[in-house]
């Protein structure tokens, strides 16, 4: 082997004799000679083929080259609907014509595109738009100059069509929201797919590098984005010399996304916007029993079509309230039910109580004294009712909503059992639905404070979370799964998916809590006792209808501590105060309240007290959702049935006749 | 011949032996290369970047290397053959463990500044070890069996590395290489109407074990079978490739549509347009006049290779040359049969004139070898 061979020493040939040699080399000459000539005949060979193609078949493949080009493109597949829970359309495709335009086939841009806008009425700002897309594209890009275009038009383009080379018309599908700004919040929308989204999302869809192509921007659409946006088809077409589609040669068609169903119902939510209006608000109806959220509201609201196109910057800048003072920023794009954090108030009472009943740190009957405050280590807490409330019990504490009675019991439990028991509940928690920038609270313990203010937990602390203030942030949805859980004592999960292309989801109706019955009732009774006790604070808002008794609780929660200055001015009440810096009011409740079929939590951001701007909404929304519909006048309490009578006229107005089924077919 | 011979002999000592290097290679493979970087500029959309600015700079760097090999006696390249096939064969078992794994085949080690691709430089070791191996065997032996095994083991371990990437293009290119310097080195006739017997005996095996438990290739390798033997059958995936680039060479006509001029190209109709597929990128600018151009530069390359190694008398050297020439044709025989709908696709680069680093470094070096040999031709 030549390995270790030193030339000096061994060179391989000495061995040979000179007639080995010249054999060896004449027949590697002979053999070369003959691999080199068969390499010619392959060479040959190559070349008669480079002959047949470019020689002898040019003119067949110059022909498919140029004048029939074979164009490959994507189908883009039906988007998935998106149905309540009673098989009302919430996001529907509609058809609509679409002019579009290759730069290759124009050939002169602006003269077609001024001879196009000759016979149809051109948007001059998407013109410009499309005129420079047209420029940077690569120039066989078929780039969208009109969207939404009339039938009329379109057969105007197609008669013209010799004179608008590169110009077509084309049939596409556009997402609709039938019901407008009620389900914003909800199903969210779709936009066309941008730099952005590119960057942000690790996909590699060919679907998404079609210009404008929907996909799923907040909410549903975006969370489910995958079920339902389909996969795509492909088809391949013949084109011309103009860029002109001649005949279709074949298309594997794509999946259709797959159908949603929520389990929110339209008409509850209609209903909920409609008397959501005008207020600042958020409002949520879960089934107790398996956690389906029927209604989830939150107002002001927008109307997501006006996003499926490319919002215009004006309408952008009125959404997002340039313009308007930030202290009266009502944020309408902000689903406050789940993005809304607010300190719960005098609704956290509940958990509170529980804690203490559960550590034994006070029994159902024991009473504290409310002398109008209590002082703890030199800090000076008022009670909300200046003259107090004498002695209190339980019942009573949470009946008249008491604060001293609170003060006292959590500094017995300590914050830790609190905030143990308000995580039990679902606070502090991230309710994972699909729906966009869902917020996580603050349940606040000794750990959290350290970690996130890297100071000590002080006794005030525990003292201000006791009534739901201080470091306390839940959002409306949290407040909901917490007055769902007391109702029914286990842990009840909220589910907005019902199904997903016909599978249905896990029910949310938890497991149990462990807490103790006896505990879990006494709560419940006095919240019964709420709304239902002349002396509640809840009475006024109650239900008349015995079946359907409603059990709840108010809460009054400061936005900013009245300053002495502003006392000293004179200023005691909310309605003094400008707007921003007004109580939010709150109001959580369930019903029926023997037997609890759903639970309901309503802020009004900045409403005031909890009873007279939360409470009210609350019940007619439980009403509306126990009645599956209108309730009767017979169902509240004689004394407001007048009043009832003229708001159900008003918001006759903006209640619509919602009917399961398509509002839009496919032609 | 031994190193004594080589002095008796005049071999050129000195920069006396720039005079006896085989210009016209030289100045041919600059020729192809020139092809190949008009073709990389057309191909960007008439730009030096990406690709033509890095391919120059490994083209001027392989013509030092080239010529820097050709001063360096032929002998001590048969004495490195050994080492440096340990070396090629270490490196193909080492990409096994911890190569780079690109579009689904681990072929790549990363060295930082740049990627080696190990079965490259296998595609020149074999070929030395080959050469040195019939030169050091003693002719009355070459067609004995056991002395058949060996050099075959020789081919078997890389190809066997290479096809498990997977590398189909390298294999068949390392296995045909020295395949052919058996033949050179006189193996006698009946061997190779075995194999080719055994060869069509495999493929007919292979065919027939698809969608069985013992299928041999992967199921991407089948489909290019397929669709190599009826394109139109899958015109979306497969066979796409083959019919734009039929329809891409087929309308350049005589003459081309010009330089950078080509619309199936430049409407990326054509996958790989810079790598695999550049010739059809060629045949469509310049049409039949440049595409034949191009072979008959490739074929005077080849006719060069062989009157140098059939009128040297070294044993080795005249396998080596001849080993590279072989490997170069079927280079660019497959790389245009492919493209030309004749053979599958299986991904082999035109030589000099595709884009990439190994492959271009590695054929400068072959015609280093080739060089040597011809400057130290015994005269």
């Amino acid at each position: 082997m030549p390995l270790g061979i030193e030339y000096e020493s061994a060179a391989p040939t000495m061995k040979r004799g000179p007639k080995e040699t010249e054999d060896g080399a004449r027949r590697l000459s002979r053999r070369a000679l003959l691999l080199g000539t068969a390499q010619l005949g392959i060479i040959a060979a190559l070349g008669a083929r480079m002959a047949s193609l470019q020689v002898d078949q040019a003119d067949e493949f110059r022909m498919l080259a140029e004048e029939n080009r074979i164009n490959m493109g994507l189908i883009p597949p039906a988007r998935g609907l998106i149905y309540d829970i009673n098989g009302v359309v919430l996001a529907d495709n509609a058809q609509h014509y679409t002019i579009t335009m290759t730069r290759e086939g124009a050939g002169d841009v602006d003269e077609i595109l001024a001879r196009l806008n000759r016979l149809v009425a051109l948007d001059p700002e998407r013109l410009e738009k499309a005129r420079e897309e047209l420029g940077a594209r690569s120039p066989f890009v078929p780039v969208t100059v009109a969207e939404r275009v009339s039938w009329q038009d379109v057969a105007r383009v197609n008669v013209n069509a010799p004179a608008l080379p590169g110009v077509v018309a084309e049939l596409g599908r556009s997402r609709i929201y039938p019901q407008g700004l009620d389900m914003a919040h909800v199903v969210g929308y779709v936009g066309p797919v941008s730099d952005f989204d590119l960057s942000r999302i690790d996909d590699r869809d060919p679907l998404l590098q079609i210009p404008r192509f929907q996909i799923g921007k907040t909410m549903v659409e975006n969370r489910l984005e995958r079920d339902l946006r389909g996969s795509a088809g492909t088809k391949r077409v013949e084109v011309n010399a103009a860029g002109r589609v001649m005949r279709e040669l074949d298309r594997v068609e794509g999946t259709p996304g797959a159908d949603v169903q929520l389990t929110v119902d339209a008409r509850l939510q209609n209903y909920i916007q409609a008397r959501l209006s005008g207020e600042s608000a958020a409002a949520i109806v879960i089934d107790v029993t398996n956690g389906d959220i029927k209604g989830i509201g939150s107002a002001p609201s927008f109307d997501p079509n006006v996003f499926v196109q490319g919002i215009s910057v004006a309408l952008w800048d009125e959404l997002n309230e340039r313009g308007v003072d930030a202290s009266l920023h009502r944020r309408p794009l902000a689903a406050k039910t789940v993005q809304g954090t607010y300190p719960p108030g005098s609704t956290f009472k509940m958990v509170t109580a529980l804690a203490a009943l559960e550590d034994g740190a006070i029994g159902p009957d024991e009473t504290v004294r409310c002398v109008g405050h209590l002082d703890v280590s030199d800090v000076r807490f008022h009670c909300w009712k200046r003259s107090g409330h004498g002695n209190m019990n339980l019942n009573e504490s949470l009946k008249q909503s008491c604060d001293v009675y609170y003060y006292e019991v959590s500094q017995r439990v300590g914050i830790d059992k609190i905030a143990a028991m308000g995580r039990k509940l679902g606070l502090g928690e991230r309710h994972d639905l699909p729906m966009s920038a869902i917020r996580t609270g603050i349940m606040p313990d000794k750990a959290w404070k350290r970690e996130a203010r890297g100071e000590d937990w002080r006794i005030g602390d525990t003292v201000n979370a006791s009534i739901g203030q201080g470091y306390v942030l839940t959002s409306p949805l949290q407040l909901a799964v917490m007055t769902a859980r007391i109702a029914t004592g286990r842990a009840v999960k909220p589910r907005l998916v019902r199904s997903i292309d016909g599978v249905d989801e896990p029910s949310g109706a938890g497991e149990s809590l462990g807490l103790n019955e006896n505990n879990l009732r006494r709560v419940r009774g006095a919240m019964y006792d709420v709304s239902n006790h002349p002396r509640g604070t809840g009475y006024r808002t109650r239900i008349a209808t015995e079946e359907f008794r409603i059990a709840g609780k108010t809460g009054t929660s400061q936005v900013r501590r009245i300053t002495q200055a502003e006392r000293d001015a004179g200023v005691t009440r909310n309605e003094d105060l400008p707007w921003n810096r007004r109580d939010h009011a709150l109001f959580v409740a369930f019903a029926p309240a023997d037997n609890p079929k759903y639970a309901i939590a309503v802020v009004v951001e900045h409403g005031g007290g909890g009873s007279t701007a939360a409470a009210p909404i609350a019940r007619d929304v439980m009403l509306q959702a126990l009645y599956e519909g209108t309730p009767p006048l017979s169902a509240y309490p004689s004394a407001a049935r007048g009043q009832i009578a003229d708001q159900q006229r008003r918001l006759n107005d903006l209640i619509r006749d919602i009917q399961p089924g398509r509002t839009t077919d496919e032609a | 011949m031994s190193y004594l011979e080589y002095q008796i002999k005049h071999v050129p000592v000195g920069f006396r032996k720039l005079l006896y290097v085989n210009w016209p290679v030289v100045f041919l493979v600059t020729a192809v290369s020139g092809f190949g970087f008009l073709m990389l500029y057309s191909v960007a959309g008439g730009s030096m970047d990406p690709w033509v600015n890095p391919q120059i700079q490994r083209f001027g760097l392989g013509v030092g290397v080239m010529l820097g090999m050709a001063m360096v006696p032929i002998w001590f390249w048969r004495n490195m053959a050994v080492v440096g096939y340990s070396l090629a064969l270490a490196l193909l078992v080492l990409v096994e463990f911890i190569g780079v794994e690109r579009n689904g085949s681990q072929r790549w080690l990363d060295l930082g500044p740049m990627d080696l691709q190990p079965s490259e430089l296998m595609k020149i070791t074999l070929i030395m070890l080959l050469a040195a191996y019939y030169d050091w065997l003693p002719l009355n032996k070459v067609s004995k069996p056991q002395w058949i095994i060996v050099p075959l083991l020789f081919i078997a371990a890389p190809a066997y590395l290479v096809l498990g990437q997977p590398d189909l293009g390298t294999t068949i290119l390392l296995v045909s290489g020295g395949g052919a310097i058996m033949f050179l080195a006189g193996v006698h006739w009946a061997y190779f109407a075995t194999v080719i017997a055994g060869a069509v005996g495999l493929v007919t095996a292979v065919l027939q074990s698809r969608g069985t438990g013992w299928q041999m290739l992967k199921d991407y390798q089948y489909r290019r079978i397929d669709t190599f033997i009826d394109p139109t059958q899958d015109p979306l995936g497969a066979g796409y490739h083959i019919t734009q680039a039929k329809i891409a060479l087929g309308s350049g006509g005589w003459t081309g549509r010009g330089f950078m001029q080509g619309t199936q190209s430049r409407l990326n109709f054509l996958p790989e347009k810079h790598t695999d597929f550049i010739f059809t990128t060629l045949a469509e600018e310049f049409g039949f006049i440049g595409a034949f151009g191009l072979l008959i530069l490739y074929t005077l390359i080849i006719i060069f290779c062989v009157q140098s190694a059939v009128t040297n008398k070294d044993r080795f050297a005249s396998l080596v040359t001849m080993g590279v020439a072989v490997t170069f044709f079927l280079f660019f025989a497959v790389n245009m049969a492919m493209v030309m709908g004749l053979a599958p696709v299986v991904g082999v680069p035109l030589p000099l004139v595709s884009y990439g680093g190994s492959a271009m470094l590695v054929l400068m070096v072959a015609f280093g070898l080739v060089q040597s040999a011809h400057v130290h031709k015994p005269r």
